[in-house]
């Protein structure tokens, strides 16, 4: 299993209703439904995974979260996740606001573009960094707003939306972000995941 | 055909039943069929809803028509709804011609063919008839129902008419309401019906003839619907009816007109005019917001029941876009709804010829509701 997905449900309280945004093959849904007893919804882009969430028993509605999210009501679920895709939408402002509209709290998370590695590849080769976390080329990549964990957290003190937590994901290991260590979480997380609401 | 139908399966329905033109109607006929078992713990029964020409008999040969089942394709041994592990149950509708109550049948009270003195019925009074058959069948709980086009709306309805029995729910390439395109297209099969002679304002029975002409052209209208356009490229192009040049006449040279001269007249076979106008009327006339006065919302509230809606990319008359608000209104109305696509060029039709895609994704919804109805009912 993900780490990811064990750091984003370990965030979950039990029996809360939740909505998956991009959820894939259901993987995650799955996981909090057996272990939270929560009650998931998913929304999914790609024919294939809307159809094995299907065959799972899972709760799943084939669209796209950039035009579709109109259609969740205004705080129907306690929590809504967004699994890597925020950076890959026309208008991520839009979405994220659309997120923290249908839900009471919003996890997020984003492949960091300040990683180290990231960097260095930048720095070092001068070439579009491909690593694990971003394994596309310049021309073929879904991201068209890469950011960083520390443009994220800038971003949500501007707006005015409320960091409830923040947490630096690397390989086998998570620790909390705060203002106070973000330099040094920007530069060594691959991944972030934040609690906002 | 009258007589044939003697031998099919029917429950006379003694409860009265207020339909909604405000008429009660009691001990009328519901013909039905069933296939597979209920098993003893009464968790695999499943009821499908058949479209506008559509009958009871869902799968094998039709014993009237010695055809294949219209839905052969979905549903049997081994099947997406696979009868050798459920109770598959199916009823002609009430306005129907397959041995249930409509306007072909005897009034008892002139002693007379129906015809248009049998009342306006509605998808409603359709579904609380077959609300009966559930009863009579001993089936408290189905494990889901199910239908595509008029039966989808038969599905719609069900949810919200008796929110508590079923555990699923298909509803396919349907809408929660008619549109104009919708009505246009039933009027105009309406039209071609009451336009020929020998329709004589319903009458026809009493001189055992039948509107062949109205009837068949009623039928193609409705084919043209049933497919796409790339489709019927694809299938007809231009090409010719077994014939190397134009014959400068207005017989079938096309092989699209031959096809649509085929089904149409092997249509009056098996259907009866009268009831083409009821069943159309009925569809026409569902509108489940107008039925709710909240709306939408207020159909859908307190479901429990879990939603699979299916659409198909080339339906030009039941849209995605149609089926993606009716998920809407389920979402807004916090019931658990799944929604999928198929992408497809076989149009409207799609859910009753062999589209792969669409019977296993019926299938794994099916299956996987099963499991999930086993265990609520053990607990």
């Amino acid at each position: 299993m993900k780490k990811e997905f064990k750091v984003i449900a370990d965030l979950l309280p039990n029996n809360v209703r939740v909505l998956d945004v991009g959820c894939g093959d259901g993987s995650l849904m799955d996981l909090i439904i057996k272990e939270k007893n929560i009650e998931a919804r998913g929304l999914e882009l790609i024919e294939e995974n809307v159809k094995k969430c299907i065959y799972k028993g899972l709760s799943v509605i084939e669209g796209n979260a950039e035009t579709e999210l109109h259609q969740f009501p205004t705080q129907s679920f306690d929590f809504v996740v967004l699994s890597q895709t925020l950076q890959a939408f026309y208008n991520p402002e839009k979405v994220l606001k659309d997120l923290l509209r249908i839900g009471k709290s919003v996890i997020i998370s984003i492949p960091n573009f300040g990683y180290w590695k990231v960097r260095g590849s930048l720095l070092l080769f001068g070439k579009m960094p491909v690593t694990k976390t971003l394994p596309n080329t310049w021309y073929n990549t879904p991201n068209l707003h890469m950011c960083t964990i520390k443009d994220l957290f800038h971003f949500c003190l501007e707006k005015n939306i409320k960091i409830d937590k923040a947490i630096g994901v690397n390989e086998n290991s998570t620790s909390e972000i705060k203002k106070n260590n973000l330099e040094i979480k920007n530069l060594f997380s691959k991944l972030g995941i934040f609690l906002l609401s | 055909m009258n007589n044939k139908l003697e031998n099919i399966k029917k429950l006379n329905i003694s409860k009265p039943l207020l339909l909604d033109c405000k008429q009660t109607v009691k001990d009328f006929p519901l013909a039905y069929e069933t296939y597979g078992e209920l098993n003893k713990s009464k968790d695999n029964a499943i009821l499908i809803f058949h479209a506008l020409t559509g009958d009871q008999f869902v799968s094998g040969v039709n014993p009237i028509t010695k055809k294949e089942g219209w839905w052969v394709t979905a549903v049997g041994p081994g099947k997406a709804i696979d009868t050798s592990k459920y109770f598959v149950i199916c009823a002609n509708v009430i306005g129907g011609c397959m041995g249930s109550w409509g306007p072909k049948e005897i009034d008892k009270k002139t002693n007379e063919y129906y015809g248009l003195n049998f009342p306006v019925i509605t998808i409603r009074d359709m579904v609380k008839a077959q609300e009966t058959l559930l009863d009579h069948l001993g089936v408290q709980k189905l494990l889901c129902a199910t239908g595509g086009s008029m039966g989808g709306m038969q599905a719609l309805q069900f949810c919200a008419t008796f929110p508590n029995r079923t555990f699923s729910a298909v509803p396919i390439a349907c809408s929660t309401s008619h549109s104009a395109q919708n009505i246009a297209l039933n009027e105009l099969a309406r039209q071609a019906i009451m336009a020929d002679p020998v329709w004589d304002k319903g009458k026809y029975l009493k001189k055992n003839v039948q509107p062949k002409n109205g009837l068949a052209v009623a039928r193609m209208v409705g084919h043209i619907s049933y497919l796409s356009e790339k489709g019927m490229q694809e299938k007809f192009g231009r090409k010719l009816q077994e014939k190397a040049d134009y014959e400068f006449s207005f017989d079938a040279d096309f092989q699209v007109e031959s096809y649509l001269r085929h089904q149409g007249y092997a249509f009056v076979e098996r259907f009866d005019a009268n009831s083409v106008l009821y069943i159309t009327r009925a569809m026409d006339y569902f509108d489940l917001s107008r039925q709710f006065k909240g709306g939408l919302t207020d159909a859908f509230k307190n479901q429990k029941t879990k939603f699979l809606v299916i659409s198909f990319s080339s339906d030009w008359l039941y849209t995605t876009k149609e089926n993606k608000d009716t998920v809407i209104a389920l979402n807004a109305a916090g019931a658990d709804v799944s929604f999928a696509e198929i992408k497809t060029d076989k149009g409207h039709d799609s859910f009753l010829v062999n589209e792969p895609e669409f019977l296993k994704t019926l299938k794994g919804f099916i299956d996987s509701m099963h499991t999930k109805f086993k265990n609520e009912k053990r607990i």
